[in-house]
């Protein structure tokens, strides 16, 4: 099997790595990359937890195939703090414990970060909606939704 | 398994006609990656379309249709400023497929070459008049989407020939179309029954009609004597029932968990008729 060569971004830097063909994105990403934070629940692309960025638009790294992002931009969830700084989505989702087992917060943090770029002010419905493609098995959504809808808040009243 | 990524649909053909193995065509990804995944169909071809060019773009055409890309995602389409003007119909079936991330890169003609019977676009597509230009290896073809599947999980599609743009018609005035789905859930849900309708008026009358349906057959179906019972009316009750009743006709359906034989026929009817309200509505020029 020949691998493949791939020139990417993630998180804004600079990205290469061989792969083979059927290897996902999420594969890449955990295994070459040592990006961890994106998880593999389900694997089909129905459960949320291994969101990313593809040139700013929210995808399933587990529905995408590392040979797509070649001259791509992807953008995670390491890539949502600056330095040493929460991203205030992260701050809110402590402040809110709006996870209990983790595992799909990173891809919740992802999608939600990208919700609020493109609504600064959704309604508790376009929260949901927006999110309905990331399950969460524990808390049973409601300080999720809290969390963002705080956040939002908080964003807007700071610009 | 090999990937290729070829730059125009007449290579992305020969790559096809040329294959000995299995050959998928990848856009989107959101069937072909989940079937790879679950181990149902590994390609020993996998043919990436989306390094030709064009293939992201929504355009307006000169006689003033829409040629929408094969890799145009759901989210692109809803995001068009003009495209839901013209077809909220399309644009509100796409965008009941799946979550914000598959939105992200689910195609319209994906949904119609994985030839489920239970797509959501496709119905809207059918009631639309939409047609697929297809590139093979002995030249390029027009298909109406009706025609495009054949059974579950086939298309009319031969060896090599692979779909480079879908096409939906020119508006015009006084026209609207709508689609709606019955799930036992509120989203992210397969379709028991999809009812597509598209309409044009003359007046409060109804000049043109077309219905389609989903879920309710081995294919979607457009349902031409659905269409017929409402032509020449203004959507009043009795043409109302004619349509429940030649949908209801037309209904060949699965018994499933999620739906009986006798539930979906009659949940056709019900939708088909609802359907028909929202799109005489908005040929009326209510853009809700």
């Amino acid at each position: 099997m020949s691998m493949i060569h791939v020139n990417t971004k993630v998180n804004g830097d600079e990205a290469e790595f061989l792969c083979d063909p059927r290897e996902t994105l999420l594969d890449v990403l955990r295994d070459q990359l040592n990006l961890t934070g994106s998880k593999e629940g389900c694997g089909t692309g129905d459960c949320g937890a291994c969101s990313v960025t593809l040139d700013g638009r929210l995808v399933c790294s587990c529905l995408v195939l590392a040979v797509e992002a070649e001259g791509h931009e992807i953008g995670t969830v390491e890539g949502i703090a600056e330095g040493e700084t929460l991203h205030p989505l992260q701050q809110k989702f402590i402040e809110y414990a709006a996870l209990q087992c983790g595992i799909c917060t990173p891809g919740i943090l992802v999608a939600a970060k990208s919700l609020l770029e493109k609504n600064p002010d959704p309604t508790e419905s376009e929260v949901r909606y927006w999110l309905a493609g990331n399950l969460c098995r524990c808390t049973g959504y409601d300080k999720i939704i809290r969390a963002v809808m705080d956040t939002a808040k908080d964003m807007r009243e700071a610009s | 398994m090999r990937y290729h990524t070829p730059d125009n649909f007449d290579e992305a053909s020969a790559l096809a006609a040329q294959a000995s193995g299995t050959t998928r065509f990848l856009a989107g990804g959101t069937d072909v990656l989940v079937q790879l995944r679950s181990d149902i169909v590994t390609p020993d071809d996998l043919i990436d379309i989306k390094h030709i060019p064009g293939v992201r773009e929504i355009t307006n055409e000169d006689h003033g249709g829409w040629r929408i890309g094969v890799a145009v995602s759901g989210a692109e389409m809803t995001e068009h400023p003009r495209l839901e003007l013209d077809w909220p119909g399309v644009v509100e079936a796409m965008d009941l497929i799946g979550s914000t991330q598959v939105q992200g890169r689910a195609t319209l003609v994906g949904n119609l070459c994985n030839g489920s019977p239970a797509a959501d676009a496709v119905p809207a597509l059918a009631a639309a008049g939409a047609h697929v230009t297809v590139v093979g290896p002995n030249g390029s073809r027009e298909i109406a989407v009706e025609d495009v599947p054949t059974g579950p999980g086939k298309t009319c599609l031969e060896k090599g020939e692979v779909i480079s743009a879908l096409h939906l018609p020119r508006r015009g005035h006084a026209a609207g179309d709508a689609y709606l789905r019955f799930i036992p859930r509120t989203e992210m849900d397969i379709a028991v029954v999809g009812a597509a309708i598209n309409l044009r008026l003359d007046g409060d009358t109804i000049t043109e009609a077309r219905v389609a349906l989903g879920a309710v057959a081995p294919t979607v179906r457009l349902v031409p004597k659905a269409g017929a019972a409402l032509i020449g009316s203004t959507l009043d009750e009795a043409a109302l029932d004619k349509l429940a009743r030649a949908a209801r006709a037309a209904c060949n359906p699965i018994d499933d968990r999620r739906g009986t034989i006798k539930f979906r026929t009659k949940v056709a009817g019900v939708l088909a008729q609802r359907a028909a309200k929202i799109a005489y509505a908005r040929a009326k020029g209510d853009r809700k």
